[in-house]
This record gives C-alpha cells, sequence and structure tokens, in this order.
C-alpha cells in the first residue's frame, strides 16, 4: 500500500524529566504503516530537546506563548503554513489547548485539522470542577475545594485531613503535610499559574493511568491502562507496564460514552487498599506514556490523526498486556550554530 | 428588558447621556449621584438608587420622585416605613438580595441574603407593612464575573422569591434587576491567559440569562422585565487613555524601565487589571521586557510590573486600552493635575467633554485662615 | 570600552560568550556597534560612523550607546580595566 503524505505540526517537544508529550507522539507518526509524515515541531523554547532531534523532526518553529494571546498565535501559525501546508496540527500541553480550541474553524479555514474536545468536554473536566464532574458520571473523586486565598489555608481542616494535594489549574501537584507546606506551595503555585489553587485529600494507594481516543460521538477508539511502577521525584512515570483490568477499561468507555469525548485523554487515578478507583485527574490531551500504547498495539497518535482527517478509523479492542515502558534519558550532541538559529531565527 | 447606566462606572454627563440618550435608566448609589442623574434630566421614576449609604433626605427626595429604591439593609426599610407615613406617598421599593452563586469571594455585605431566609423575612416585612410598594428584586452578585453560569443560577434564586411574593400574596413583582459585573476586556492581574482571548463575551451572558427566565417557573402572562446595571461591559473598551514617554532607565539589575507621564493617579484600574499599552508612532520589531511606572514620586506607582514592548524614546506616545471604567470617577487629583477628556463621535468629530484641571479648580475650594497669610521668604 | 576577545558575535545577532556559556541576541545596530568595538574603535569614531550612516542626532545616539554599553558591561561581556593591563 502507497502510504498518504500527511505534513504534521506538533507541540511539547520538550523530552525533558516532566516530559511534554511531542517527542513520542512524533515516533509514534514515524511508525504509521497508512502515513507517510513530515513533523513541523512548534516550539515556544530553545532549549526544547525535539527542537535537535533531526531524524524525527523536520522542521521546527518558535511560537508564541499562550499569554501572548490567539492573535500572535494565529499570525505566527499563518506564516508558518504558508511555508509548509500543515495538514493536521496536535497540540500536547494543557495551557495551550484553549488558545488552539478558540482558533479551530480559523485553523480549518487554512486547511489545518485538528482532533479537540470541545469547549464544554474541557471544562467539565477541569480539576476545579472535578467533584461535578464525579457526581455526574458517578465516578468517585478524593474531596477537593478550590481557594482563592491563604486565609483558608487554617479552616481545611476538619474538612481534610492531612496530607492533601496542592494543585495548580493547569499545572504542578505538591503533597502538604501541614498548613505552613499548604502555604509555600499555594504561592509558588500562584505566581506561575494564578489562582484559584486546588486542595484535594490525598488518596493513599497506588497510581494508575488510562491513555485513551474518542471519536466524539461516543465511540473509544482505543485505550490502555498502565500502572506506574516507578516514579520520579516529580511524580512522573519512569516505567509502567500495560494490564489487563476489564474495570479501568469499562470505566473508560462509559466515560467516553457518556461525555462523547472528543480526541486524546489520559485518566489518572489511585487504586485503594479497598481496591476502589479513584478518578485524581482527566488530561484534555494525549499523555508522554503514548508509546507505550504503540509498543503494545495500539497506534494512538494514527488514529487521531485519521479521525482528524476525517478518514475512517476500525476501534482497537486489544493490546499486549505485559508490555512495559522504561523511559531514559539521552545526551543529544548540538552545535551551537543550531541554537543561534533557533534562537535568533524562530527556526531550525 | 431595560438597561440602567451605571453612574459610578462612568458619570462624566456626556457619557451618561449617551446611554440615557440609547434608553438607559440611571442607576445611582448615593445622593451626589442621584443629583447628578436628576440635572441630566432623568425622570425621577428611570432612577433605581442602590447602595448602604442614603440620607434621610435622600430617601425624601427619592420617595417624592418616585424613584426606584433598592433596599440594603433593616434600617433603611424601617426608615421608608416611617418616612411613607410621614410623606403620606408609597415608595416604590426592590431587596437587593446577596447568595452564593458558587462564585468567589460572595458579595454578602449587600443586601439580604437569600440561602439564610433575611431575603424572605424582609420581604415579608414589606409586604405585610402594606406601606411600600414591592416592585422589584435586585441582585448584584460579583464584579468582572468571569463564569456566566453565576447568573443563571442569580436568575433562579430571584425568580424563586418573585414566585413565592406570587403564591403568598398574590403580588406580581414588576421587574428582576440582576446588577452588573459583566466583564470587559481587559485582563485581570494573575491571569494566565488574555482576558481579550478567555472573558465570556455579551452573548454568552445574555444566552445564560435568558434562558434562565425562560425556563424558570415564572407564569408567561406576568413575566417580569428584566434589568441589568451593565456599565464597564458597555463603557470600558471605549476609553483610550494617551501618553508620552518621559525617560527611560536601567534598574539596578539591568530591567529597562519606562517612565510615563500617566500614572495610578489617573488609570486607577491598574490597580488590577494588566492594561494594554502599545506605541502610538511606528517601532521597530525589537523588543524588550520592561516594567512601566508612571510620573508620581511613589513608589507604588507603576503601571505594568512587566510587559515587552519596542524600546520607545523621550517624547513618544503611548495608548493605554480598555480604560473606560472606572478610571474618570476614581482618577485622584495627586500630585499633579488631571487632564481633559475628548469624546470622538460617530463622524469622527472631537468634543472636549472635560476640561483640564487648574491650580484654581483645586485651591478654588481652600480656605486660608487669616494668621496664615502672610509669609515671609523673600 | 573593549570587547572581550573571546566574544564571538554573528550576523544574525547572536553573541556568544565562550567562557560563561551564555548566548544574547542584539539588533542589527547592536551588531554594528559590537563589531566596531571588536575593531578596537573608540567612541568618537563609532559615533562618527553611526552618524554619517543614520539620519539621528547626536544626544540619542549619546542616550542609546551608554545605555548599550552599560548592558554590555552588566553581562560581563566589556574588558574590565584589570584584564587590559595584563
Amino acid at each position: 500500500m502507497k502510504k498518504k503524505k500527511v505534513n504534521i505540526a506538533v507541540t511539547g517537544l520538550n523530552a525533558t524529566d516532566n516530559p511534554g508529550p511531542g517527542v513520542p507522539v512524533i515516533r509514534a507518526l514515524h511508525d504509521s504503516e497508512f502515513f507517510d509524515v513530515r513533523i513541523i515541531g512548534l516550539s515556544y523554547e530553545s532549549l526544547e530537546p525535539g527542537i535537535y532531534m533531526h531524524d524525527l523532526v523536520d522542521k521546527t518553529y518558535q511560537i508564541p506563548y499562550p499569554s501572548a494571546g490567539k492573535e500572535s498565535l494565529l499570525q505566527r501559525l499563518e506564516y508558518i503554513n504558508g511555508i509548509e501546508k500543515i495538514d493536521v496540527l496536535i497540540p500536547n500541553f494543557d495551557a495551550e489547548l484553549y488558545s488552539f480550541m478558540k482558533l479551530e474553524n480559523e485553523l480549518k479555514y487554512m486547511g489545518i485539522h485538528t482532533f479537540l474536545p470541545t469547549f464544554d468536554q474541557f471544562e467539565e473536566r477541569h480539576k476545579i470542577n472535578l467533584s461535578e464532574f464525579g457526581k455526574k458520571y458517578k465516578i468517585k473523586v478524593p474531596f477537593a475545594k478550590a481557594i482563592n486565598s491563604i486565609h483558608e489555608i487554617y479552616s481545611l481542616t476538619p474538612e481534610f485531613t492531612y496530607p492533601v494535594v496542592v494543585k495548580g489549574k493547569y499545572y504542578d501537584a505538591y503533597i502538604a503535610y501541614n498548613p505552613e507546606q499548604v502555604l509555600t506551595h499555594f504561592n509558588k503555585i500562584a505566581s506561575k499559574w494564578g489562582t484559584p489553587i486546588i486542595i484535594q485529600q490525598f488518596i493513599y494507594g497506588s497510581e494508575y493511568n488510562v491513555i485513551a481516543l474518542g471519536d466524539g460521538k461516543g465511540n473509544t477508539i482505543g485505550a490502555v491502562p498502565m500502572r506506574k511502577q516507578f516514579i520520579t521525584d516529580k511524580g512522573k512515570a519512569w516505567a509502567g507496564i500495560a494490564i489487563d483490568e476489564k474495570e479501568l477499561l469499562k470505566m473508560t468507555t462509559r466515560l467516553i460514552k457518556n461525555t462523547k469525548w472528543r480526541g486524546g485523554m489520559e485518566l489518572e487515578l489511585m487504586k485503594t487498599q479497598e481496591n476502589e478507583y479513584y478518578l485524581l485527574e482527566i488530561n484534555p490531551r494525549i499523555p508522554a506514556w503514548v508509546y507505550l500504547a504503540v509498543g503494545a498495539g495500539q497506534n494512538l497518535p494514527e488514529a487521531l490523526v485519521k479521525l482528524a482527517l476525517g478518514i475512517e478509523v476500525e476501534p482497537y479492542t486489544t493490546f499486549n498486556v505485559g508490555k512495559m515502558f522504561i523511559r531514559y534519558s539521552y545526551d543529544l550532541i548540538v552545535d551551537l550554530s543550531e541554537f543561534e538559529q533557533i534562537s535568533t531565527y524562530g527556526e531550525l | 428588558m431595560q438597561f440602567a447606566w451605571s453612574y459610578k462606572t462612568n458619570y462624566l454627563n456626556a457619557v451618561c447621556n449617551i446611554f440615557h440618550q440609547e434608553g438607559s435608566w440611571a442607576e445611582v448609589v448615593s445622593g451626589f449621584e442621584y443629583d447628578k442623574a436628576i440635572d441630566n434630566g432623568v425622570a425621577g421614576s428611570k432612577i433605581i438608587f442602590n447602595g448602604p449609604n442614603k440620607s434621610e433626605e435622600d430617601l425624601k427626595k427619592a420617595i417624592k420622585n418616585d424613584s426606584l429604591i433598592h433596599i440594603d439593609h433593616l434600617e433603611e426599610l424601617y426608615s421608608l416605613i416611617f418616612l411613607a407615613e410621614e410623606l403620606k406617598k408609597r415608595p416604590k421599593v426592590a431587596i437587593r438580595v446577596n447568595m452564593d452563586t458558587g462564585i468567589y469571594p460572595m458579595w454578602d455585605r449587600f443586601g439580604f441574603n437569600y440561602e439564610n431566609g433575611q431575603a424572605w423575612d424582609a420581604l415579608n416585612k414589606i409586604m405585610i407593612s402594606k406601606k411600600l410598594d414591592l416592585v422589584g428584586l435586585h441582585c448584584h452578585i460579583g464584579t468582572f464575573m468571569l463564569s456566566p453560569n453565576a447568573y443563571a443560577i442569580a436568575a433562579f434564586k430571584l425568580t424563586d422569591l418573585a414566585i413565592n411574593i406570587e403564591k403568598k400574596y398574590s403580588h406580581y413583582i414588576k421587574y428582576i434587576d440582576l446588577g452588573g459585573g459583566f466583564a470587559s476586556k481587559n485582563t485581570l492581574k494573575g491571569s494566565f491567559l488574555p482576558g481579550i482571548d478567555t472573558n465570556p463575551s455579551i452573548d454568552e451572558y445574555a444566552e445564560v440569562i435568558s434562558s434562565a427566565l425562560i425556563n424558570s417557573a415564572l407564569n408567561p402572562e406576568h413575566l417580569p422585565t428584566l434589568i441589568l446595571e451593565s456599565g464597564r461591559a458597555l463603557i470600558d473598551d471605549a476609553g483610550y487613555l494617551l501618553g508620552s514617554v518621559i525617560a527611560n532607565k536601567r534598574l539596578s539589575a539591568g530591567k529597562r524601565a519606562t517612565i510615563l507621564d500617566f500614572g495610578v493617579n489617573l488609570l486607577f484600574t491598574s490597580f488590577w487589571y494588566e492594561h494594554k499599552i502599545t506605541p502610538a508612532q511606528e517601532f521597530t520589531h525589537y523588543s524588550e521586557d520592561t516594567v512601566l511606572y508612571g510620573p508620581l514620586c511613589m513608589n507604588i506607582d507603576v503601571i505594568r510590573e512587566n510587559i515587552n514592548l519596542p524600546l520607545l524614546n523621550k517624547g513618544d506616545q503611548v495608548v493605554a486600552h480598555c480604560v473606560g471604567a472606572y478610571n474618570v470617577t476614581q482618577w485622584m487629583q495627586f500630585i499633579t493635575l488631571r487632564p481633559k477628556i475628548v469624546l470622538i463621535d460617530l463622524d469622527e468629530k472631537v468634543h472636549i467633554i472635560k476640561d483640564n484641571e487648574t491650580n484654581q479648580t483645586m485651591v478654588s475650594l481652600e480656605k486660608l485662615p487669616e494668621h496664615l497669610k502672610k509669609i515671609d521668604l523673600k | 570600552m573593549k570587547i572581550k576577545k573571546n566574544i564571538a558575535i554573528s550576523d544574525s545577532g547572536f553573541i556568544f560568550n565562550p567562557s560563561t556559556g551564555e548566548s544574547f541576541t542584539v539588533n542589527p545596530i547592536g551588531v554594528e556597534i559590537i563589531t566596531l568595538l571588536k575593531e578596537d574603535k573608540v567612541k568618537e569614531d563609532i559615533k562618527k560612523q553611526i552618524l554619517d550612516k543614520y539620519q539621528t542626532e547626536d544626544i540619542v545616539f549619546e542616550k542609546d550607546y551608554y545605555d548599550f554599553v552599560g548592558m554590555l558591561n552588566h553581562y560581563h561581556l566589556a574588558e574590565t580595566n584589570e584584564e587590559e593591563e595584563s
């Protein structure tokens, strides 16, 4: 079969110890039997490792930070699209999704396809709304409260028992064992991502994640549950294993059916001693460990590109249980001239 | 549906009259604002009188003029009953209701609380007194509301009160006043994304409010009028402040600083917004992170802590955007005088609507005691 | 005022300080001034050259030059006196 040529723009090239999903998404797309891909990297900073991985990324352009507003982003994308003729764009950061969702129609007009959650889906699953979300879809979630001011910290008990998890609106989560620690984390997170700050009851147990892809009509195109086997001090999985857990798959397909989820997602769950799953978070995008799903037989980024282009996709129903991923770091050797190129011209 | 121009947002007479010409009533929160509305030619019956501080004189005037008095606390309610007897006239009243709409912070300092029954008690007192004409229900749930859904909750709670009044007293409420608080396109400090991308549009608020009222249990034969007291959402984006660069300097850590000829004295809202500031002449595409200071000899006089701007030179002009609301009413005569304000009409004609302040304007109310008149510093 | 010998500047305005690993970017006029400084031109020569080439005033050049050189010093891109002596 002759592969279909497509130009795909991908963000999240920060393959660091708190990795963005861009590089694994790109690896998955290169593995595709169906597509022959040219990858356009979109970066925010000059030191995102993906920029320098020339065997994976054909060309990279800097784009403005989301805080610069969607107009500047659109202008930059118009420029890039004028050169690259992008077919599909896959954003991979939580903090940038809002801007790309707002630009969905403008992008489509430019011939750039996306496959993103709707605003309702995006808002409903937001950390701040998780309690409501749990009630609505009958999923257990840890007790949580959004606070806006440090004055609320000392009145968290008796509603909460320590330890609690202190979370930012977009990123960052820290465990706090007393009000003083909550205060420290509150200030640190608030200065970066603003308020409110979410206080969540800490749940003891082991961490499970599910990666899934919804077609926007209620069907699950693929889903793979994973248990974290090794966790870094940033709470990120450094190793994990694909597991056969029917309950998690049932929960995922039910959730996608009821929400008519559109696009990639990651469920973060905690399993207690009593074998109960608590949903901690829903990330409205493909997670950084997506390549485990590919290794286990479900090329979800490829399926997402097909959905974006309106190509029919046969849902994945199985995967290889017991496949593992073990992350490693790798030192790229880069010439200063390349760094200069991306820093001064915004292209490499 | 009826708008009432929120005077405190911007009470320059020219601005008020733009909205009055468009059919807006007046919404005032003090005797000063009340008299201003009367002087602008607004009929007393088209003035909504809000706020916690209405003097007895204010109330008498409002009763005589058939204005809509929105009661803030019980003291006021009892005063009104007393004045009604004294003046032999039924004041037209509404109560202000505060409530939990899921918004932080909850504004519970104004009016009567819905959840704990204070509001219902106050309504019963009004109805049983028979001295007051209960014409409306009012709430104002907060300021710069970024979640339209809070208005649906507010509408639901006010209609619930209206329905209970109807059931108990067969009395129909004439209007429901949902107040204001609608966001403009400004960016609040601490926001990650710019306000122009994220703040709800007027359509979104309208959709939520109208569907909440249509889907409520209100009798469609007796639907109350919806009143909105929008100020900021209608005027903020229309105001610009023009200024120029006084000087540039480097701070000790190497950061660029630019001093402008306007500061927090004129742009009071820079305490809570990150105002968009743009150069008003051609500029290069080379830019640098800069702190923008005002001209006051005060450390707090900062317009933007950090903004990426092209390099400006002394005398270059800049524009501060979205400054139409809460500035010309809250700005201060501090250290220096305030500038004139011009209005550009639809034919691009420029009208001066407020003149420059002079030393004379500022000292005209001052009085110098006799023994201080003479100084000898020659 | 002299630029450290080992500072590299490219036409794009990319400055690299090999002894600290820091890098900076400057605009085209910055490139010109650094290039002149590297040629050991003194301020008066640089001023003449810039004023001949561009339509700008003496005082504007003075202010901008002072600011720019201040930044070069701030980021340790200029020779200090001791180094000059050694």
